[in-house]
């Protein structure tokens, strides 16, 4: 089969397997995990051998696999929607396909497959568990199995679709319709539990917020379309089209109409990607189950939004060289990406939730990789989101893993610990080795744990970028924020893992069946492997002279490719050996020894500064005082009906609830008295020809039809008058 | 003779609406049977002028013309294009979903199905109009049913005010466009009611400018357009299902429709004159419409906001006056008819179970009622312009053409989105989500294998469209090649 026909297949089996559970397969639980599977394997295997294919492509860059055909009709031009495989698809597909079919297989032991039915369960809540009567005739208390098993298979399915589907377009439209099927999945998702108060909020939170980045993406895909009649990647980001965008002022705030759209198209990322100030949705997601967490934080949405952010980069980046100043939209993604990067991952330092912590720092990962951007590290970006991306399905899955190993232990000895609460932990690492053995792999990848890990390499890319860029102050805070990193994931592997359990549940935790360790162990072997590909050229222990793999295949994707002269220093590297060693020292001086109930040695450390972090800088509370205090007195000046019951009740973040308040602004103090009351007053006055109108309405249609007659004659008197005078 | 199909389609439930109405009043199943029929087959007839029409031909097909009134320039004249065709189906479609779900009606069925079969051939009469006598003869046909059905079956706390309102609103609208209208035939000398040969009169400029706001607003208060849009939630909200369905879903294309076609195609330089002051209106239509939805606690009084919200992007389609936004617009009102008929569908099946429309003392209703919230929430992601959606395909074109004539328009317009994704999500969360009512629980009812029908046929055509878009881009493409040839060729 044609290669190009094969790629087009790509996304359809997730597809197919969402449909047939929709359809009646969610009968069966069996069934439905194995058609989840199934469709995953199936795109796993078409992705592997079209990434085999695209290897033996010589110049990729310049001919990619490419196959389009024709959708939206638009006049006499078609919107055309295309499949494409550059250097920039074939390794975010590689990273993709590996991590959802890792996630889909861990899924089946997540959720407590063959587990009895809990008898307390039902749809929209967690399993409670159930009464189990072992082999020894005792009756005890195990986890109980997911009451809506096969929705969740179905749903997750749907979700790996839409991101196949974003990953091999070739036009920014199939991008965005894979772009909001994923929105639409994630509010499915982390409402899953829907029973929950706190899931449905943070589903619409999620929704919500991640839509106002849209609608500015879809604005960018509106100044794209209109200025270039067409939205494929090959004529928007094609270089001389670039060049006459670039030519052409806006008028707002001095941006070309290049920069312009590349601008609103990062605010889509700025959503997507959970970039301050949009960020707040993500730490909330996790209300979901753990393994739709790490699709969100890994293989889908957070990818997602960096790579529009990668594609849209000649547009961002146009005008540029290094060496000169930075374009504005750099700029904004410079500032953007560091400041959250460091801002993130300065909470995270501070939080006790397993998996809020991981949450901290994908926000913290991605500033990174949209830092590097800002600064022109096109690879670098890339080549981190690579390695991110199975560290950090490894991390939440292994998380997950925690948690479930609690779950059982809690369950066992009826401790109603919050099992997720890294405070409770601790000892872990001989109940659960497999879990310790690859948690530990994903931490130190995250952490940069230099030369063996992953994350090493592509921090230090990134780290090296800004250096020899001359950023200092984005090199020099991404420096601290990689010391931060270290920091806090060995205080979460030490309190998880190391020392002896401080609650019952985590004595009596359980490793968990392969279904689960295995995806765990794949994973890991790639956050630890994937960073071998992207040694820098003239590094010393391997002397190598040329880049590392990664590198000289994506950089002919660099739109400013032949500029750049990436010189190799030392000093960036010795930066990110002495960070990460450091920090992680630190992390586990300062943990190791912690017992139950003491404070938290950094609460120590940092006094008032500590509740300022652990609180997230109560951004979540300025919102909500810039947004909806503001709202509410003015709902009590203009009218009290309905507003504060609004508010209170449903307002989950500050846009939303800024909304209501013009909404019931223009009911209550325009709609109402001007419009309809102005209508009203209108039939009021003419109330004497209403009491005419009352006798005409005997609900006699002759009656009606003589009165419309009458209308028209009368009409037809005042045309003629002016006629007759005209 | 030569009878037009188009001539089938409006004749059949017009008389069936007689033979209803002959029927003795005992009579409790026959009228909704044969009113079921009725709309079946002029659904039937529908979609086989959509298959026969030719689009590379183009033009106004199916063309029947009789002389009426040859001194006055009034004839009977019905013919359809890529416009009006999409919107003649959905007339079609939304008449039979409403005879479905009034199925059990139990007061006076005879007249009501009997209304509603006059109020289905009134809007057929419209889109297949030719002849502005005969657009406007149809056009005042709807008022009595509709007023009446109103009165006679709407919820009993408005439906007074409802029914007064809309009727003076609409009454309004229509003199003056009677007004505008009949200054085109007389004033100008053309002396003839036939739009074809008005198309070609050739008014003077300023002639043009001087008449076009009479002709295109008096119809656009049917359209819902900012500040005329007030009659709209009211006469939504008081009305029976079945009529919601039709106003909404249908009714509001009618004055949409009529002022295109009597306003934009008749008048294009005072089209052109007026165009930024529609999109203006437009514009605070879509942010004003949702904003109001967000804050509704009323269940129905959200679609009927919602509904103002989504025809402001119809009239900023029309008013952008360039292919991309003509098309948007074109397929947006075929799209929210469908979608804002099963909004009212399920709004009705919620309210006939529960006896609530107070958005705080529902809940957890996908428990019980699992197709009706599924239903909802394929509506909801139409509303919100989810790709798939048959709502993307149209609302997509429309913000391209909007961005192409007015950026700001779009940039603003583009707040309605979000906005239309809090207020759909906040009620999918209250209503459908979330714990049943206490009071509400084990005798709440499934809808009828009927309504399971009607949401899954509604849902059908907006996934379809959604996903292949050329089921109708084409043909409304070639109304819209006619139109640009109106304006100039722009």
């Amino acid at each position: 089969m044609a290669i190009e026909k094969l790629l087009w297949l790509i996304p359809l089996p997730p597809l197919i397997a969402f449909v047939l559970i929709s359809l009646g397969a969610n009968r069966s639980r069996g069934l439905s995990h194995s058609l989840a599977v199934a469709g995953a394997g199936l795109s796993w295997l078409g992705s592997m051998f079209v990434f085999w294919k695209a290897l033996q492509v010589k110049d990729l860059t310049g001919f990619p696999i490419i196959s389009t055909i024709n959708w939206l009709p638009m006049g006499a031009e078609w919107l055309k929607v295309g499949i494409r495989i550059d250097p920039l698809s074939a390794v975010t597909l590689f990273f993709v396909a590996w991590t959802i079919l890792c996630i889909f297989i861990y899924s089946i032991g997540y959720h407590n497959y063959n587990a009895p039915a809990g008898v307390h369960d039902q749809p929209g809540l967690p399993p409670h568990g159930a009464l189990h009567t072992s082999d020894e005739g005792k009756i005890i208390h195990v986890p109980s199995v997911e009451p809506m098993y096969a929705r969740f298979f179905g749903l997750i399915s749907l979700f790996a679709f839409a991101m196949y589907l974003l990953v091999i377009s070739d036009n920014l439209l199939t991008l965005y319709i894979g772009w909001e099927i994923m929105g639409l999945c994630s509010y499915l998702l982390i409402g899953f539990w829907y029973a929950k108060p706190s899931a449905r909020d943070a589903a619409v939170k999620a929704f919500l917020t991640t839509r106002v980045g849209d609608v500015f993406m879809l604005l960018g895909l509106a100044a794209l379309y209109t200025s270039t009649g067409s939205l494929s990647y090959d004529v928007v980001f094609r270089p001389d089209v670039v060049v006459q965008l670039a030519a052409i002022p806006t008028g707002v705030f001095g941006l070309s109409l290049a920069g312009l759209s590349g601008l609103l198209l990062f605010i889509g990322t700025v959503g997507k990607s959970a970039q301050f100030p949009l960020h707040i949705w993500l730490p909330d997601a996790m209300e979901g189950p753990t393994p739709v967490s790490a699709m969100i934080h890994a293989a889908t949405m957070v990818s997602a939004g960096v790579y529009l952010a990668v594609r849209a980069f000649p547009l961002i980046s146009a005008g540029w060289t290094p060496g000169s100043p930075l374009t504005p939209p750099m700029m904004v993604l410079a500032v953007i990406g560091t400041f959250t990067a460091f801002f993130a991952a300065s909470i995270a330092i501070a939080q006790n939730d397993i998996k809020r912590v991981l949450a901290y720092s994908t926000i913290s990962q991605l500033g990174f990789m949209v830092a590097a951007l800002g600064v022109g590290s096109y690879t670098a970006a890339v080549f981190h989101l690579f390695t991110h991306a199975f560290f950090k399905a490894l991390l939440f899955l292994g998380a997950g893993s925690v948690i479930h190993g609690m779950e059982h232990g809690a369950l066992a000895e009826d401790d109603p610990v919050d099992v997720q609460d890294m405070f409770h932990m601790g000892g872990l690492r001989k109940t659960m080795p497999l879990t310790f053995w690859t948690f530990s792999a994903g931490g130190l990848s995250l952490a940069g744990f230099p030369l063996l890990t992953a994350g090493f390499w592509s921090k230090d890319e990134i780290l090296s970028g800004a250096f020899s860029g001359r950023f200092w102050v984005v090199f020099i805070v991404l420096a601290i924020t990689a010391l931060i990193t270290a920091f806090y994931t060995a205080r979460q592997i030490t309190l998880t893992f190391l020392g002896t359990p401080r609650s019952q549940a985590a004595g009596h935790a359980q490793e968990n069946k392969p279904i689960m360790t295995y995806p765990l162990v794949v994973l890991a072997v790639f956050a630890i492997g994937a960073g071998w590909i992207g040694i820098p050229a003239g590094f010393p222990l391997t002397g190598a002279h040329q880049a590392g793999w990664i590198i000289t295949f994506l950089s002919p994707m660099n739109p400013l490719e032949g500029h750049s002269p990436e010189v190799f220093s030392s000093l960036p590297l010795v930066v990110s050996l002495v960070v990460s060693i450091g920090g992680l020292y630190l992390g586990w001086r300062v943990y190791r020894g912690y017992q139950a109930g003491q404070v938290d040695p950094v609460e120590r450390a940092l006094g008032p500064v500590f509740s300022l972090l652990k609180q997230k800088y109560y951004i979540d509370e300025v919102y909500s005082a810039i947004f909806i205090r503001p709202a509410r007195w003015m709902a009590e000046i203009f009218t009290a009906l309905w507003l504060d019951n609004r508010i209170i009740d449903g307002m989950v973040n500050g846009l939303s609830a800024l909304m209501p308040a013009l909404g019931s602004l223009l009911r209550n103090g325009f709609d109402k008295p001007v419009i309809s009351n102005g209508g009203d007053a209108l039939g009021n006055r003419l109330i004497h020809w209403g009491q005419i109108l009352r006798k005409v309405q005997s609900g006699r249609i002759q009656q009606y039809m003589l009165y419309t007659l009458w209308v028209i004659v009368v009409s037809g008197m005042v045309v003629f008058y002016l006629m007759g005078r005209g | 003779m030569h009878l037009s199909v188009l001539t089938f389609i409006i004749a059949l439930p017009l008389l069936t609406g007689i033979v209803i109405l002959l029927l003795p009043m005992s009579e409790k199943k026959a009228p909704r049977l044969l009113a079921l029929i009725s709309s079946l087959i002029a659904l039937a007839l529908s979609v086989w002028a959509y298959a026969r029409y030719d689009i590379p031909a183009g033009g106004y097909q199916f063309i029947q013309k009789v002389d009426w009134l040859p001194a006055l320039g009034i004839s009977y004249h019905v013919g359809v294009d890529g416009i009006s065709l999409p919107l003649v189906l959905l007339a079609g479609i939304v008449t039979a979903s409403g005879v479905a779900v009034s199925w059990n009606i139990e007061e006076r069925p005879r007249e009501f199905f009997s209304f509603l079969m006059f109020l289905a051939a009134s809007v057929f009469g419209v889109f297949c109009s030719l002849d502005l006598f005969m657009l406007f003869f149809f056009f005042e046909m709807a008022v009595f049913p509709k007023y009446l059905m109103i009165l006679i079956w709407g919820s009993p706390k408005t439906r007074e005010y409802g029914a007064m309102k809309l009727t003076l609103y609409l009454f309004l609208g229509s003199v003056v466009a009677l007004v505008g209208v009949l200054a085109m035939v007389f004033l100008s000398g053309a002396n003839t009611f036939d739009m074809l040969a008005l198309e070609k009169a050739g008014f003077a400029a300023d002639f043009q400018r001087l008449w076009f706001p009479f002709v295109f607003f008096g119809f656009a208060v049917l359209g819902g357009l900012f500040p005329f849009h007030s009659w709209a939630p009211d006469g939504h909200v008081a009305a029976p299902t079945a009529v919601s369905m039709l106003l909404a879903g249908v009714e509001m294309k009618v004055g949409a429709f009529a002022a295109l076609r009597a306003g934009i195609m008749l008048l294009p330089e005072g089209a052109r004159y007026w165009a930024y002051v529609i999109l203006a209106l437009a514009t605070v239509n879509v942010v004003y419409g949702a904003l109001i939805a967000l804050v509704q606690t009323d269940f129905k009084y959200v679609i009927g906001f919602s509904s103002v919200s989504h025809m402001g992007l119809v009239m900023i389609g029309f008013a952008t006056l360039n292919r991309e936004g003509l098309m948007g617009a074109g397929l947006q009102m075929f799209s929210h008819g469908v979608m804002t008929a099963l909004f009212f569908a399920i709004v009705g099946m919620v309210y006939d179970r529960t006896h609530t429309r107070e958005i705080n003392r529902l809940g957890g209703l996908i428990k019980v009622m699992p197709m009706a919230a599924v239903g909802f929430i394929i509506s909801g992601l139409v509303s919100m312009g989810m790709p798939g959606f048959s709502g993307f395909t149209a609302e997509f074109p429309v913000f391209m053409g909007a961005w192409r004539s007015a950026p700001i328009v779009a940039v603003v317009a583009v707040l309605g989105i979000i906005v239309t994704a809090g207020y759909i999500l906040l009620v999918v969360r209250r209503v459908f989500f979330g714990e049943l009512p206490e009071n509400m629980t084990g005798i709440i009812e499934n809808v009828s294998g009927l309504d399971k029908f009607t949401i899954g046929f509604l849902s059908l055509i907006m996934i379809a469209l959604g996903l292949f878009p050329s089921l109708m881009v084409p043909l409304v493409n070639s109304g819209v090649d006619r139109i640009l040839l109106i304006l100039g060729g722009r």
